[in-house]
């Protein structure tokens, strides 16, 4: 293959592997904007929605759009519980217990899977048949058209919901101050419920769009989860465009450093980074800096 | 003690201070008020290190101590309290005054550790330097008591006692009397004469017009980021402008 | 002052009687590990329970000072001592330098940064095949010995693990009563007001993580030669969330506190034998459980709850009289 056939399949797989990163961005960002909490267990919904999507086509053979309807509503419900039980108890939340807590929960959610499900790694078929397409010189499968549809979409809808709806709307004042906002009536904890159950549904969606591609296991959420933090990250923690090119961002590169330079340090690609933007400019790249009233 | 030139603040868009020049004078209660929205917390902050001006300068005494962080303006012998009270909470009242001497002793992480002897004497000295500002303060019965559980009133004398324990050159406190009733705004006015009469320069922000009236030696007035009016608190409660806008025109 | 000498005197007097109590065999062994743990553990007390600083990647500190005594006593033959003081200043000197961008961080950036250090160290271990013999690990590491007095077996091991132990407990508790541990609560408490009272809070956090990692590598360097063996599975992102976990259980702040949560975390496993795989789950619980009911860790928690439970049982009384 010509370096620019290489070069086009790296960009063009680490399209749609950003594109999952955003996706998975998106729920922090949209968690951290409403509490200021940064849900380690994040990882572990996008993980659920592919392990719960192969349990409803496989095990209880269902057809697909049931089963992916139905792997959505159960990781929902997860986070809706999640958020229940561990953290709006929370008394005294320091950054420490969040932290922890949010550990807690995804250790306890892993270990629920491996009990349930086991060890093994399991496929899945693609949703629409496994035949390559050629494009500019780069093989993509259906699969990859699937996940930058389905992302699109959900970041539609998303941009849809924050900017248009109440609910929304409310959700953003939370953002903002939380004071603030329920001094008008909103119900902080309400808002807070939605977030999480938000973030877990486009966290499950994007373990249900890329399990077909990379195959689903217990542990497949530690990486994904911090790799969509990271997209995150990059993108200044915006409930918008900044994490869609973060994630982006994230995918060529990483895909880039796997194809060019090495594939076994591939992961540490995203934590380099990682660091690198927290070092550097924290608050993103694509983010004004703002000032604080003290 | 403390001079202030052409201090500007812009944040954004707003213009938060504009062009504000004053002198506290050696060993003089000065305080500064305002109307709300008037400046005095962002000045504040400026002089004791959290923000960075926009424009302009700071001097303590002869040196220029513009945007210097808090913990070198400490070494330089400038404290602050806080509106808020930032006690170390989990820490019991006489430790809290003992972080206040940080500045006056030495030993580091290994002298620690291994218990040298001078670290062990400056311990005592510590401790017992500490007892003196809890006395100092009114409230050495208090000592081992955990911080985070004093009332309000005892949590202000406290911060005032750990900030004294450094054995600053000048003083500035945020707001002392918020939060105070008035048995406890005239015991806070007896301690900060005496403060002064240590030698320290005191500066305070303050909205309590009783106590700064009664206090200060000398007061400067902001409103919208401007300086209105430096004086004595006689020529202040005379001035029409000051007058004017605490209680609005016409 | 005369409490705590007392009180270290009789655990250190219990520690070194206890193998005489449990003669040998495979508690031995298990003891062994919770002198490693323990040393890792009041390590990272000192930055995130004093200091109030998330570390979640303290086992890359580990897992260095583990292979680099173990590549540098193996490939190039150098001495155990030699080697374990080589990997402990080294690291300690990058972790001094790396400290001043890192905890710049705060909060959940920080837990982030240091996972990501955690996760970076983590995969090097598992590819630079050449150096570190990759996922199949290192062996062959030489016992350490003390001119011709080799620690070649779980008893005399246990002495030589418990002696650096006792050690950095000591230390550890020293500096904790000291100015610099006042100073490190003061910057946990409120950072801002610290530094109004002239505390340089980011050169001693940084001093902190700096020690905390010197600690961490010396404890890998002896968990290499005890082991003879090192692999990356024992350094991982789990590893770093167990310690996370001891500290939280016996109480930030706690030196003694460490100990409980690292005799605890290992003597868990063992127990737990028969529900192989439910370790998993039960950290995960402990951690949610603790850190909603008892924030203080176990050395408050319990002490707080017999009390609590003496005075109830009190007052159950006196009604029924």
């Amino acid at each position: 293959m010509q370096l620019t056939e290489q070069l086009a399949q790296y960009v063009l797989s680490g399209f749609s592997t950003g594109a999952i990163y955003a996706l998975i961005g998106f729920g922090f960002a949209i968690i951290y904007n409403s509490t200021s909490i940064i849900n380690f267990a994040q990882g572990e919904f996008v993980m659920l929605g592919g392990m719960l999507n192969y349990f409803f086509l496989t095990t209880l053979k269902l057809p697909l759009i049931v089963a992916i309807v139905l792997a959505i509503i159960f990781a929902t419900a997860s986070g809706v519980l999640f958020e229940r039980l561990a953290i709006r108890p929370l008394k005294a939340p320091t950054p420490l217990s969040l932290v922890i807590i949010t550990i807690g929960g995804s250790i306890l959610i892993r270990g629920l899977a491996m009990l349930i499900w086991g060890k093994d790694t399991h496929s899945i078929p693609s949703f629409s048949g496994s035949e390559p397409i050629n494009l500019a010189g780069a093989t993509i499968l259906p699969q990859h058209l699937w996940i930058f549809g389905i992302t699109l979409l959900v970041i539609g809808i998303n941009k849809l919901f924050f900017n248009y709806t109440i609910t929304g709307k409310a959700m953003r004042a939370c953002a903002c101050s939380r004071k603030a906002a329920s001094l008008v009536g909103i119900d902080v904890k309400r808002m807070v419920l939605f977030s999480f159950a938000i973030s877990s549904a486009m966290g499950s969606m994007a373990g249900i769009i890329i399990a077909p591609l990379t195959m689903t296991a217990y542990d497949v959420g530690i990486m994904l989860g911090l790799k969509g933090f990271c997209a995150a990250i990059i993108g200044g923690m915006s409930s918008g465009f900044g994490t869609v090119l973060g994630g982006l961002l994230l995918g060529i590169l990483e895909s880039l450093g796997a194809g060019l330079i090495s594939s076994g340090y591939k992961d540490a690609i995203a934590f380099i980074i990682l660091l690198l933007i927290l070092f550097v400019r924290p608050q993103g790249l694509f983010k004004k800096t703002e000032t604080e009233r003290v | 003690m403390l001079r202030l030139e052409g201090i500007t603040q812009v944040f954004g868009g707003l213009t938060a201070l504009e062009d504000i020049s004053f002198t506290a004078k050696c060993g003089e209660i000065t305080g500064v008020i305002g109307p709300n929205g008037a400046g005095k917390t962002t000045l504040f902050n400026i002089v004791t290190g959290i923000y960075s001006q926009t424009a302009g300068s700071v001097f303590l005494g002869e040196r220029n101590v513009s945007c210097f962080p808090p913990e070198k303006l400490a070494r330089l012998g400038m404290v602050r309290t806080f509106q808020n009270i930032e006690l170390f909470g989990q820490m019991t009242v006489v430790e809290n005054v003992m972080v206040g001497l940080h500045t006056k002793s030495r030993s580091g992480i290994f002298s620690c550790a291994f218990k040298l002897p001078g670290h062990l004497r400056e311990e005592r000295i510590i401790r017992e330097r500490a007892m003196h500002w809890l006395d100092f303060a009114g409230i050495s019965e208090l000592g081992p008591t955990e911080a985070s559980s004093l009332p309000f009133g005892k949590g202000r004398l406290l911060e005032i006692a750990r900030a004294m324990a450094l054995e600053p050159r000048i003083i500035l406190m945020d707001e002392p009397a918020a939060g105070l009733n008035s048995r406890e705004t005239v015991e806070l006015a007896a301690l900060i004469r005496k403060i002064r009469e240590t030698g320290v320069t005191v500066v305070l922000v303050e909205h309590d017009m009783e106590l700064v009236m009664d206090v200060c030696d000398s007061i400067l007035v902001l409103n919208l980021g401007r300086k209105l009016a430096e004086g004595t608190p006689r020529a202040i409660q005379e001035n029409p402008a000051v007058i004017a806008a605490y209680l609005g025109e016409g | 002052m005369k409490r705590e000498i007392v009180k270290f005197l009789l655990f250190a007097i219990s520690v070194m009687v206890a193998p005489l109590i449990f003669k040998g065999g495979y508690l031995l062994n298990v003891l062994v590990f919770v002198g490693i743990h323990t040393m890792l553990a009041v390590g990272l007390n000192l930055l995130l329970g004093f200091a109030g600083q998330i570390s979640l990647g303290q086992a890359a500190f580990f897992g260095l000072g583990a292979y680099l005594s173990g590549i540098l006593t193996t490939t190039y033959s150098v001495n155990p001592w030699l080697a374990m003081a080589l990997a402990a200043l080294t690291v300690g000197i990058l972790a001094f330098f790396i400290g001043f961008p890192i905890l710049k961080l705060k909060g959940h950036y920080l837990a982030m940064a240091t996972l990501g250090l955690g996760i970076i160290t983590y995969i090097v271990f598992n590819e630079a095949v050449d150096l570190t013999g990759g996922p199949s690990g290192l062996s062959g590491i030489p016992n350490i010995s003390l001119g011709t007095f080799v620690f070649d077996s779980d008893g005399k091991n246990y002495y030589l693990i418990w002696f650096f132990t006792l050690v950095t407990i000591l230390l550890s508790l020293n500096l904790a009563h000291s100015r610099v541990g006042r100073a490190l609560r003061a910057i946990h408490d409120s950072e801002v007001a610290a530094r109004v009272m002239g505390i340089n809070a980011r050169l001693l956090k940084v001093q902190i993580f700096a020690l905390s990692a010197f600690i961490s590598t010396i404890a890998g360097s002896l968990y290499a030669h005890t082991m003879t063996f090192v692999s990356p599975a024992s350094f991982g992102f789990n590893f770093s969330i167990e310690l996370v976990t001891m500290v939280i259980i016996g109480g930030l702040g706690s030196i003694y506190g460490s100990f409980l949560g690292a005799a605890i975390l290992t003597l868990l496993p063992e127990v737990l034998r028969a529900f192989q795989d439910f370790d998993i789950i039960v950290y995960g619980l402990i951690l949610i459980l603790i850190t909603m009911f008892m924030p203080g860790g176990l050395i408050r928690g319990v002490p707080t709850g017999l009390t609590f439970l003496l005075s109830w049982l009190k007052r159950s009384r006196s009604a029924n009289a």
